[in-house]
């Protein structure tokens, strides 16, 4: 067991947006976390980045208890994250927004930078650009190219796929099973049900902070309640999928 | 941040030179003003090593010879010119160094700075009045105890952002001012007077001549100068812009967030000390009414106006903050509602200051950069979590 969350709650004030979220992220898994928006899908992600603070529960990582350690440390732990809404530094350029995100190493970064610029040649053309000036595709392979920079254990990808052309959203989600190919362990966060369940080896349901389904991927994909409510089966029940994305099927290399 | 929206801002950095024909009026001089700092700037950074260092001690040179009556005669028709660039240039300088590590390196909105001036300036006024404590001594005690203030007010409010960290720290100015007048200790509302002058150095006199003053001070801009420019391009320097940019993102890079916003707030805290201990040094009597919040603004808007986190910008801003009103005293009370006229222009038509770095500029471009938006990241963090309150009440 790689990653562990415990029975975890989380409050935005007096607003409970987790209640009691378990889940369990095994070595080298893509795990998908899918529901609709408020489900809680990205306060789980901060809560085990260390960017919100638990109420109750305990999260484990590579077997250590992480629940009280600050956001910091446990990138130097091994977790890493492209938060929500990339977080790409503007004003620096993309080489420099890379080597942030070895930051917590000291010493050469020349190996990393390398794997990455292959990952995404994209970001090898583009080294001297100002991150802000990249179109949001090439902002959403910076920030995952960022998170690889620390080598982390486990990747946390918060909806990679967020307005993104369906073609870039393909080639994300190809490189996303190509860093989980190459032994890195991924929790994605996906308002896009249909493209994350194709990915993943297994995946959770959330509503409203808490977890209503877990089996493997392929199994949620031909759930009828699932797809009735998360993969446009009906529109009169759909949450996610109903207001402007529409899934598409097919697409993922 | 720019999340939902999928512009194809790819290509704007080729297309970004439009025709400067196109446009009103201030949008025109505002494109024309920038493509000119532009190549000004590209020439400088392809500048080779001694012509920056001729430039550099040129510009030291003529910091040494500007108190001369013959500059004076111009810069300062109507107010002694030394004791002008003692009280406010130079002080203004020294202090918006300070701040500008602060609002400009970390992207903290301070409006409490004048805080930190007033508790160097009181170290030295008591300590030496009550104690006989000389001034250099003193210097070091006042940049401390304003250092060690600055991690007091920090280490509570720091988990703050934007506008609310603002607040927080514009009430921490007022506290020490009141506190001042309520303190029959340091002299309540009467102040201190009788502060000694420094003893003399390398045979120079310190009395009511203000040129040695300004010489006092000249070396501790330049002190504080190399000081920033050291910490910019380091490992801290990074993680300030970082968190400048975004303090979520600097986290998740393995950046200690807190402890390094603390370190910004203690260097800017310990510079402004600094300044408030010459300032004590050379005015003989301090009193609380010296550190008004207006004080704070104004240095704020030096920094901003000159271009925050860009050391040249910032110089600029201050010594036009400080000089301005000065040089045209002879317009009578309507200076105000000029100098005020020159800001919103200023404002106006280079919305990222006079001088700023190019880096500044891309987030501004982007919108984000705390300062950048001033306090503009509040209103996202709060749109942010009015969605997720949303999120939450579904």
């Amino acid at each position: 067991m790689l990653l562990e969350v415990n029975e975890i709650e989380v409050y935005y004030g007096k607003i409970a947006a987790l209640k009691g979220i378990s889940l369990t992220v095994d070595e080298g898994e893509i795990v998908a976390l899918i529901g609709a928006n408020g489900a809680g899908k990205t306060t789980t992600l901060k809560a085990i980045s260390g960017l919100r603070p638990l109420s109750a529960g305990r999260i484990w990582f590579d077997g250590r208890d992480i629940s009280r350690m600050p956001g910091h440390l446990r990138v130097v732990a091994g977790i890493g994250q492209a938060p929500e809404g990339r977080g790409i530094f503007p004003g620096m350029t993309v080489q420099e927004n890379l080597l942030m995100g070895g930051y917590a190493r000291r010493g050469k970064k020349d190996a990393e930078l390398t794997e990455v610029y292959e990952l995404f040649p994209r970001l090898a053309e583009r080294k001297a650009q100002a991150g802000g000036t990249m179109s949001g595709g090439e902002q959403q392979m910076l920030a995952i190219g960022r998170a690889l920079m620390a080598r982390p254990k486990v990747l946390l990808l918060d909806e990679p796929s967020m307005g993104l052309a369906p073609i870039l959203v393909a080639q994300i989600f190809s490189i996303i099973s190509e860093i989980n190919r190459r032994g890195t362990t991924v929790l994605l966060v996906e308002q896009n049900a249909a493209q994350a369940l194709r990915l993943a080896h297994r995946a959770y349901v959330l509503e409203t902070g808490r977890v209503v389904k877990s089996a493997p991927a392929a199994e949620l994909l031909t759930d009828p309640r699932v797809q009735a409510a998360y993969l446009g089966g009906d529109l009169n029940t759909g949450s996610a999928l109903t207001n402007s994305k529409p899934a598409h099927p097919g697409g993922l290399a | 941040m720019g999340g939902i929206d999928e512009k194809p801002r790819g290509d704007t950095a080729v297309t970004d030179r439009v025709n400067p024909r196109v446009g009103n009026l201030a949008a025109r001089v505002r494109r024309s003003v920038s493509d000119a700092s532009d190549v000004l700037w590209r020439r400088w950074e392809q500048a080779a090593r001694w012509q920056r260092w001729l430039v550099y001690l040129m510009l030291i040179g003529l910091a040494i010879v500007a108190p001369s009556p013959v500059i004076g005669s111009f810069m300062s028709p109507f107010t002694d010119w030394p004791s002008l660039l003692f009280n406010p240039i130079g002080v203004y300088v020294l202090l918006a160094l300070g701040l500008n590590v602060v609002v400009g390196y970390a992207g903290l909105l301070d409006l409490g700075y004048v805080a930190f001036f007033a508790i160097g300036a009181y170290t030295l006024a008591y300590f030496s009045t009550t104690y006989g404590w000389l001034f250099w001594p003193t210097l070091v005690v006042g940049v401390t105890l304003a250092a060690v203030s600055g991690v007091i007010l920090g280490a509570p409010t720091l988990r703050l952002r934007g506008d609310y960290l603002a607040i927080v720290t514009l009430g921490f100015g007022e506290i020490v001012r009141i506190t001042a007048v309520n303190t029959d200790e340091i002299g309540g509302a009467r102040g201190i007077t009788n502060i000694p002058h420094p003893p003399n150095l390398f045979g120079v006199q310190f009395l009511l001549d203000p040129l040695p003053y300004y010489y006092i001070i000249l070396s501790l801009i330049i002190l504080v100068i190399i000081f920033s420019i050291r910490l910019e391009r380091s490992r801290v320097g990074r993680a300030w812009a970082a968190i400048r940019e975004d303090e979520d993102a600097a986290e998740l890079m393995g950046v200690p967030t807190f402890r390094f916003k603390l370190l910004a707030f203690a260097t800017g805290a310990l510079v402004g000390g600094m300044a408030g201990v010459v300032f004590a040094g050379k005015v003989i009597f301090i009193e609380p009414n010296n550190f008004p919040f207006i004080l704070s603004a104004t240095i704020l808007a030096a920094v901003v106006l000159g271009g925050s986190g860009n050391i040249p910008g910032v110089i600029l801003g201050a010594f036009l903050i400080a000089w301005l009103p000065e040089r045209f005293r002879g317009l009578a009370e309507y200076r105000i509602l000029f100098f005020g006229a020159v800001l919103v222009a200023v404002m106006a038509l280079r919305p990222e200051g006079l001088l700023p770095s190019r880096r500044r500029r891309a987030e501004l471009r982007e919108g984000s950069g705390g300062m950048g938006r001033l306090g503009g990241e509040v209103g996202c963090a709060s749109a942010s979590s009015e969605v997720i309150s949303a999120e939450a009440r579904q």
